[in-house]
């Protein structure tokens, strides 16, 4: 597979790694700002989400109406969100456009208005998100079980807790972003059609003047692994589990991320056969890794009516339980097809190109080229895996359920 | 971009859009068959039977139909709406052979008995997930309310009790006489090589006898009634849901372009008007417009999410702009920025195959035409004010059914 791929470290620190895909119409950017809410005050938790929020009200010579309008005139797709570790900006655009949105976003993160009086909408805005939780029982189970398992601050949700945010002053605001957004640590990933010497020359111009500053450090860990339960009186009661795994810079995350294909990818896994097609225990069921820089874990939820909740709890302990037991080569074989046709399938898309390659160089401090992963992934055989699940059997740590009645689960020594 | 066509003696269309600079095939099958044609006493018989369709065949059990798509390395699905049912897999174009080889035996399934049984298990813990989550049927609701006794009106899903009733025998039946080759069209768009997918249709869908599908789009037409309204209190939602429903252009209507820029215009997710003055603010979590397009008619369909306490007033909100679109219309400066921010939209989607196959598809089986993304962007760029405002006379948006879900018995403003 052709790939060109090219990579510039600016004096502030900025990466800038791009890919080009001439055969494509289109480019899209992918900025991530090492300012996620991992880095939230403890007494202000959701600080970093409503500094995305403002941030976006205004910068540079434009007002946030006339910022929206603009990218809109241009043809750019846009959006923004805040994880644990990034706030990330992201655009696509016919790649004619490209260096009018870099100018923009450069605006954006380097000079934003922050303008007082629109802080009580943005606040509200940022409220409603933690609300609108209240109504999604199956993402109140995740992000109880990501704070459960995870603790603080690495396991919070971005959008915070009700009282902090709307206690948040201006102050508080713009002491964030004065030290949280910076050149230092962020990535400015670009994918699609466009000419790397322009490219680079353009990003210089726009981001190369952008402050270094010294990167926080995140507050301590409160892990509160075990079972837990939140009653509602839903018609579905849902479960989540968390095991540790492996994170995705480790030398053996292929090996967790082809058991875990075993277990939930595809219509064939052993979670879909098992629980959906021959019990027919419920419609959604999952698994997948998931991945800071330090540690890895593996995540699973099911949803299901009450009634069959304990049965459903049962069986996906049993098939983790059999997963440590060992993979089979047949099955692994179609995890393989699955991740390849999926890797080349991004070719096809500038946006999926720039958020895996931001990816990537945030975990690996490189790119790995297709062929590469695709020779890594060929290179996987039940064997290693089994002896990886040997060395490193995936246990259950952390259960979370919610619905109308707690189920039993025995944990055993964790 | 190449446009193909070839149709088998047994009256199955076969349909491609090939770019060779696709790294991927995608390929379905499109049943034009959904909710709108059911009767009463098979109601969620559509969707139930794609579901079924994957339980195996004379040739390949359940199981061997679940192990060959992941085989394949397919990423693949299959989803049921009021008027198609389709089924999809995007390849690696070497694996096109084996793909429309499995898709076409999947066209024509075993349909046990046992399996229904163990199936509809699946299709209730569906039906039970929908009820539990935002906005908690109230889009199910709004759209009983507006289209009344048509078919148009019913649940894709069906409820609880016409599932549990529903039995083999129907669902045979229907099967029958929806999936017949005159019926269904083969679709590949992507790196596709035209002549190999004629020859493998042939090969697997040749043999299937003809007979005349059956659906009468004049049955679509809505009789214009006097706009409803509801307010279902929800002891689950924290937060207060409205769905706001009024007609709009058809699919076949020339005035649909018209129709999704306006509804771009006053309330698509960012920008619009709805946004600056509901959403920016913080008034509402969400305020938000859409055009929907089906057979015979359409609809404009506007979304409120906001806190219980809000929704009177954001309600009034959402009327002015209604109101103030017919009052004031449009500005040319609002028209030429959808235009671009619908046009590019278009284009950077096209890059994908998958992508250009619902499209591609969807707009044959409604249609029964093909067009490059060249032409639909075209058709955008030519709406005129006077289009806009020829359409807003045509639809008024004032004249809407509504219907609400959430913690209120009532809402003032909708006494």
């Amino acid at each position: 597979m052709e790939q060109t791929i090219n990579v510039r470290t600016l004096d502030n620190g900025l990466i800038l790694v791009a890919e080009s895909m001439p055969w494509l119409e289109s480019a899209a950017m992918s900025l991530h700002v090492p300012c996620g809410c991992v880095f939230d005050p403890v007494d202000r938790l959701g600080l970093a989400n409503l500094t995305c929020e403002m941030v976006q009200r205004g910068c540079g010579a434009h007002s946030s109406r006339q910022f929206v309008e603009r990218l809109e005139s241009l043809g750019v797709d846009h959006s923004a969100s805040v994880s644990a570790m990034h706030t990330t900006y992201m655009a696509s655009m016919m790649s004619e456009r490209l260096p009018d949105a870099l100018g923009m976003y450069a605006d954006l993160v380097r000079r934003p208005h922050l303008p007082e009086k629109q802080l009580d909408d943005a606040r509200l805005v940022c409220l409603h998100e933690i609300r609108s939780i209240d109504d999604d029982f199956a993402q109140m189970t995740h992000q109880r079980l990501r704070l459960d398992h995870y603790g603080h601050p690495l396991g919070r949700n971005a959008a915070g807790v009700l009282d902090h945010v709307e206690r948040a002053t201006i102050d508080d605001v713009r002491a964030f972003f004065a030290g949280a957004y910076g050149a230092t640590g962020a990535i400015l990933a670009v994918a699609g059609r466009f000419d790397w010497e322009s490219l680079a020359a353009c990003v210089e111009r726009h981001f190369g003047g952008w402050t270094p500053h010294a990167l926080r450090r995140m507050g301590d860990e409160r892990p509160c692994r075990g079972r837990r339960h939140l009653e509602h009186d839903t018609n579905q009661t849902h479960i989540a589990i968390a095991c540790p795994g492996v994170p995705y810079n480790h030398a053996d995350y292929f090996l967790a991320r082809g058991a875990v294909g075993v277990l939930s990818d595809g219509v064939s896994s052993r979670f879909f056969l098992e629980i959906r097609e021959h019990r027919a225990l419920c419609y959604a069921v999952s698994a997948y890794c998931h991945s800071f820089l330090d540690r890895g874990s593996v995540l699973c939820y099911a949803g299901t009516t009450a009634e069959r909740a304990q049965e459903t709890l049962d069986v996906m302990l049993a098939e983790l339980d059999g997963l440590n037991r060992g993979v089979r080569d047949e099955e692994l074989a179609r995890v393989k097809a699955r991740i390849k046709s999926g890797l080349i399938m991004q070719q096809e898309s500038s946006g999926a190109r720039a958020s895996s390659i931001a990816g990537d160089w945030y975990y690996w401090g490189r790119v790995r080229t297709l062929d590469e992963l695709k020779s890594l992934i060929d290179g996987l055989t039940a064997r290693d895996i089994n002896a990886f699940l040997d060395r490193h059997p995936f246990r259950p740590v952390t259960i979370v359920t919610l619905g109308e009645k707690e189920l039993e689960a025995d944990l055993g020594v964790s | 971009m190449e446009f193909l066509r070839h149709t088998l003696a047994n009256g199955l269309e076969v349909l491609a859009e090939r770019n060779e600079k696709a790294y991927s095939t995608a390929i379905g099958y499109f049943v034009k068959t959904g909710a709108r044609d059911e009767s009463l006493d098979v109601w969620g018989v559509s969707h139930f039977l794609e579901h079924m369709v994957f339980k195996g065949t004379l040739l390949r059990s359940a199981d061997d139909v679940n192990r060959e798509l992941d085989a394949i390395g397919s990423h693949s699905n299959a989803y049921t709406s009021e008027e198609q049912t389709v089924y999809h897999a995007v390849v690696l174009p070497e694996y096109v052979d084996r793909t429309v080889d499995l898709l076409s035996d999947l066209m024509r399934p075993a349909l046990r008995a046992e399996d229904l049984e163990t199936e509809k298990q699946v299709i209730l813990e569906e039906i039970a997930k929908y009820d539990d989550q935002p906005p908690f049927g109230a889009f199910e609701k709004a759209m009983a309310l507006h289209f009344e006794s048509h078919s148009l009106g019913r649940s894709v899903l069906g409820t609880r009790e016409s599932i549990i009733a529903l039995g083999v025998e129907p669902m045979r039946r229907f099967h029958a006489t929806q999936y017949s080759p005159r019926n269904m069209a083969l679709v590949a768009t992507g790196n596709v090589d035209f002549e190999q997918l004629v020859a493998l249709a042939e090969r697997h869908a040749g043999g299937w006898p003809a007979f005349e599908g059956r659906r009468d789009p004049t049955r679509a037409r809505r009789v214009p009634s006097e706009a409803r309204t509801r307010v279902v209190r929800h002891p689950l939602a924290s937060q207060q849901y409205v769905i706001l429903v009024s007609d709009g252009p058809a699919a076949d209507d020339a005035a649909r372009h018209a129709g999704r820029l306006l509804a771009t215009i006053l309330g698509d997710d960012t920008g619009s008007r709805m946004f600056w003055d509901l959403v920016d603010t913080g008034r509402a979590e969400c305020a938000a417009m859409g055009s929907h397009e089906f057979q015979g008619t359409g609809l404009f369909l506007s979304y409120l999410c906001c806190e219980s306490d809000d929704a009177s007033s954001n309600l009034d909100r959402m009327r002015t702009v209604f109101a103030d679109a017919h009052r004031r219309g449009v500005t040319l400066d609002e028209l030429d920025r959808v235009k671009s921010k619908i046009c590019s939209h278009i284009v950077l989607s096209s890059e994908r195959a998958a992508n250009r196959l619902f499209a591609v598809g969807g707009a044959w089986l409604t249609r029964n035409e093909y067009r490059t993304v060249r032409e639909v962007v075209d058709a955008y760029q030519r709406v005129t004010l006077d289009d806009i405002h020829a359409l807003l006379d045509q639809f008024p948006l004032t004249r809407h059914t509504v219907c609400a879900v959430g913690p209120l018995e009532r809402i003032p403003s909708l006494a």
